[in-house]
């Protein structure tokens, strides 16, 4: 490193004026065939719901290709594939969600396959830089045991990263603190 | 020398290849103290919202190193101009506000999306949520986008925000800024910050700009004045260049 970073700052509460858009949320096409929904609550230590959060995801698609500005991981093969999702509102009540498929498995540290998942990013105000966490998905149980991500999070802890099925796809909530606390990474 | 053109489906993936071998696999992890601790106690909305349990490492495989795409298909024409996106001009101090986007070893990001928004002239947010009395300008929207060129460079022209009250503490004002968001090239170098004018009398009273403890590191989210930048009957020109995380010793294993 010759030139340390720029140090991060938090979105504060007026984001909404410049960065969600309408079709932020789907990370596919809206209209994809076999597209999943996504969604949760973000709440506070006080289990407060954060109203002035912002979500961003990025995946790879169903075959594990990212759609990626450089061309690491190879092409993505679904048509018009983002991978990337922003959620956030000016006047929101503390949920998220993101339209997108679920990811395919991608390889991880030494010749480890990783399970589905999703790298996520959450901004608010107060939050001086963002809490990165990944969604898992509950119904993966076998490539789940397999993680080596997963495995290196106490097994008691391992819930607050798995995405339960519901009716229209996956529920995920974030708590930022407390009991259930989400597990959040240094990357 | 052969020109092969029309044929997208044959060259496009022989130059994401060679992209690929010229893009980092692995970056640098980062000081503790880059960035400011998540919980602040001068920053009351910390408190509540910052995580207890120590944050887990997360090893960078393909899914940190890689990153959207969203460039051009986000930035329409008036975008990197706020003077320029209503009927009339806006209320203000015209300005220009330029630089360029590199990472930790100096390299310029080509292509990567900027985005920005700011409080107008009288220090007023177009948001819902923003009741301090001051004015709304019917000129200004203030958010901006752009992408940065070949060199890493950007430029937005807009006016100079103004500096407004907060409820952190009692006659709490926050210094003029303006809110910036970079996406990098990879998820890793995913940035959020604000860039401050330089020589604001309210800096040192500001703990969103104190969070940052490190004085060098405070400095470096503070543009500069540029007379050379600046345009004659026109604009003053502010100057603030950014650093991304850079590429790290460690290379990406890829499985066999």
């Amino acid at each position: 490193m010759i030139f340390p970073t720029t140090p991060s700052q938090t979105v504060g509460p007026y984001f909404a004026i410049g960065l969600p858009w309408p079709e932020g949320p789907y990370a596919v096409p809206p209209g994809t065939p076999g597209a999943i929904r996504i969604s949760g609550f973000v709440y506070d230590g006080d289990g407060d719901t954060v109203p002035d959060n912002m979500i961003e995801t990025w995946q790879a698609d169903t075959e594990g290709r990212f759609a990626d500005l450089y061309g690491h991981g190879g092409p993505a093969r679904l048509d018009g594939f983002r991978g990337f999702a922003r959620c956030g509102y000016e006047d929101g009540d503390g949920s998220y969600e993101i339209i997108t498929v679920k990811p395919g498995r991608v390889p991880g540290p030494g010749d480890a396959l990783q399970a589905p998942h999703i790298d996520v990013s959450v901004f608010a105000r107060g939050l001086l830089h963002r809490c990165v966490t990944r969604i898992y998905f509950a119904d993966e149980p076998e490539a789940n045991a397999a993680d080596p991500v997963l495995h290196s999070v106490p097994a008691d802890r391992r819930e607050t990263l798995l995405a339960q099925p519901a009716n229209d796809g996956y529920r995920f909530d974030i708590r930022l603190q407390g009991p259930g606390e989400t597990v959040f990474f240094a990357l | 020398m052969n020109v092969i053109e029309h044929d997208d489906a044959s060259t496009a993936p022989a130059r994401r290849d060679r992209d690929a071998a010229q893009t980092p696999t692995s970056y640098e992890r980062e000081p503790v103290h880059a960035h400011p601790p998540l919980d602040d106690a001068g920053y009351k909305s910390t408190r509540l919202r910052h995580p207890r349990t120590p944050l887990v490492y997360l090893p960078q495989t393909i899914t940190e190193i890689t990153g959207p795409q969203l460039g051009p298909q986000r930035v329409s024409e008036n975008d990197h101009d706020l003077t320029a996106q209503h009927a009339g001009e806006p209320i203000g101090e015209r300005i220009t506000v330029s630089g360029r986007v590199f990472d930790g070893e100096g390299k310029p990001l080509a292509g990567t999306l900027v985005e920005i928004w700011q409080a107008n002239s009288a220090g007023r947010y177009r948001h819902r949520w923003d009741r301090w009395p001051a004015p709304l300008d019917p000129n200004f929207s203030g958010a901006g986008r752009t992408v940065t060129d070949a060199e890493g460079r950007y430029r937005f022209v807009t006016i100079k925000p103004g500096p407004y009250p907060w409820g952190n503490h009692h006659n709490a004002w926050r210094p003029a800024h303006i809110h910036f968001s970079l996406l990098g090239r990879a998820f890793v170098q995913r940035l959020v910050t604000q860039m401050y004018f330089p020589g604001d009398p309210l800096h040192p009273y500001d703990p969103i700009f104190n969070s940052v403890r490190d004085e060098r590191a405070r400095e470096r989210m503070v543009s500069s004045f540029s007379i050379h930048g600046t345009q004659p009957n026109w604009a003053a020109a502010y100057e603030f260049d950014i650093y991304l995380r850079g590429p790290g010793a460690t290379p990406f294993e890829e499985a066999h």
